[in-house]
């Protein structure tokens, strides 16, 4: 049995620990509510755009040939992937199974005899695909927590570029959907070609197009996909916070429970002590007699 | 007769209200667009899109690029990026500008397109921010990105 200075100090570290995790949940909780404020808040955007590009796809028959962007390839033979991971762990199994996701698409790809890069956003998924299969086109590290436009333009600038040049003849987006704070799920989606979604919207039939269709398409066409990555980010941020919020809530209610026993044994080895001390003197008083 | 504005951008929406008129850097040139305009989709350039409103004093936003669908009643501006003269820090717009022109002149000639952009965006930023108002009537969504 340890001694009780021993159990003291144990008892101390594990309420240290459990402070720290309880921190880490409350900074947690709060990303991912904002994270979650700022999903909403490309909802306008996106909607605004989807219904602009299926009434041009309208007007214009399929809306095929008006620009590579939204053009199906007849063979794929290369696929992008936009694989979002986050920068730090201890978040449950959020970026776990994302990468499991990503493995067993690009799996299902190469037994299509097809080619597969990857674009990885987040620390934790470049240093899998450096250890396992580095098919890696770009990385994007360190991120910022409050996305803006800006920090995700390179990414969209690479995979529209990469698919422009045939690089790509598709590219998706793996990332993780928040669902609710208890279920998160890793989620693969199309990007592009842009695929125009059937609208109900009615818009006028008589646009005036300046300069020319062609130029407002492309416009919409890469605001669409800048849209989707920023969603699909934001998506994977608040999955992460919430993730993290939960391992550290189980993390905490477990160290309050290992101090809940420690204590037990604690008050059980200074009572021993006492008896033993006790004993003795006893035993030492009948000795004398 | 007023005429409804939406201003989004993919991270956020910037304006929702009525106003007078709008005018807006179009790719042929500067617009302006009352109600009852014929409908027309435009992509936007890089510059100043100010909203002018029957009371106050004109709204100072800067745009970089995107779409603007019009409407006889309505516009809808898709830029894919805005910000309004107040959120602009002077201080660090002056700085980007500085870095932008250095890199000017640093740049060989080949890779210069994405530094004017960047460099024209910084001149504007600036103007725009100079801008700033005292009053500030319509209606603004509260800034998240």
């Amino acid at each position: 049995m340890a001694s009780t200075r021993e159990i003291r100090r144990r008892i101390r570290s594990v309420r240290n620990i459990s402070q720290v995790t309880r921190a880490m949940e409350a900074v947690a909780a709060s990303k991912m509510r904002r994270a979650q404020q700022q999903v909403m808040a490309t909802r306008p955007y996106a909607e605004k755009a989807l219904e602009v590009l299926s009434h041009i796809a309208r007007l214009h028959g399929s809306g095929d040939a008006m620009d590579a962007l939204i053009t199906s390839r007849a063979e794929i033979k290369r696929v992008g992937i936009v694989l979002i991971t986050a920068d730090r762990g201890l978040a449950g199994g959020f970026n776990a199974n994302v990468l499991r996701e990503n493995a067993a698409f690009i799996k299902k790809q190469r037994d299509q005899g097809r080619e597969v890069e990857v674009v990885v956003v987040g620390r934790k998924g470049r240093d899998w695909l450096l250890r396992y299969d580095p098919a890696i086109r770009a990385e994007f590290t360190n991120m910022p927590d409050t996305l803006a436009t800006a920090d995700i333009a390179p990414i969209s600038r690479t995979v529209i570029d990469d698919f422009r040049s045939e690089r790509f003849d598709e590219v998706h987006i793996i990332f993780t959907d928040f669902v609710n704070t208890l279920i998160q799920r890793p989620t693969v989606q199309q990007i592009l070609p842009v695929v125009p979604a059937e609208t109900t919207a009615t818009m006028p039939p008589d646009y005036i197009f300046e300069p020319s269709v062609e130029a407002v398409l492309e416009q919409v066409l890469i605001g669409f996909t800048e849209v989707q990555i920023l969603q699909a980010m934001y998506e994977s941020i608040a999955s992460e916070h919430s993730a993290r919020m939960v391992a550290m809530r189980n993390a905490t209610e477990a160290a309050n429970e290992l101090v809940d026993e420690l204590t037990l044994t604690y008050n059980k080895a200074r009572q021993e002590g006492i008896t033993r001390e006790l004993m003795d003197i006893i035993g030492g008083s009948i000795g004398l007699e | 007769m007023t005429i409804q504005v939406e201003i989004v951008t993919p991270s956020r929406q910037l304006y929702s209200g009525e106003v007078e008129m709008i005018t807006m850097p179009g790719v042929e040139g500067e617009m302006g667009v009352l109600a009852g305009h014929a409908p027309l989709l435009t992509t936007l350039n890089i510059g100043e899109l100010t909203l002018h409103n029957a009371a106050g004093e004109p709204e100072y936003i800067a745009v970089s690029g995107g779409v603007v669908e019009v409407l006889p009643d309505k516009v809808i501006v898709m830029a894919r990026s805005a910000e309004r003269a107040e959120e602009i820090d002077i201080a660090r717009a002056e700085e980007a500008l500085q870095r932008a022109e250095e890199a000017l002149r640093t740049r060989p000639d080949e890779d210069r397109q994405p530094v004017e952009i960047a460099y024209r965006r910084s001149q504007l930023r600036l103007k725009v921010a100079r801008r700033r108002r005292r009053t500030r009537p319509g209606v603004f969504v509260e800034d998240e990105g």
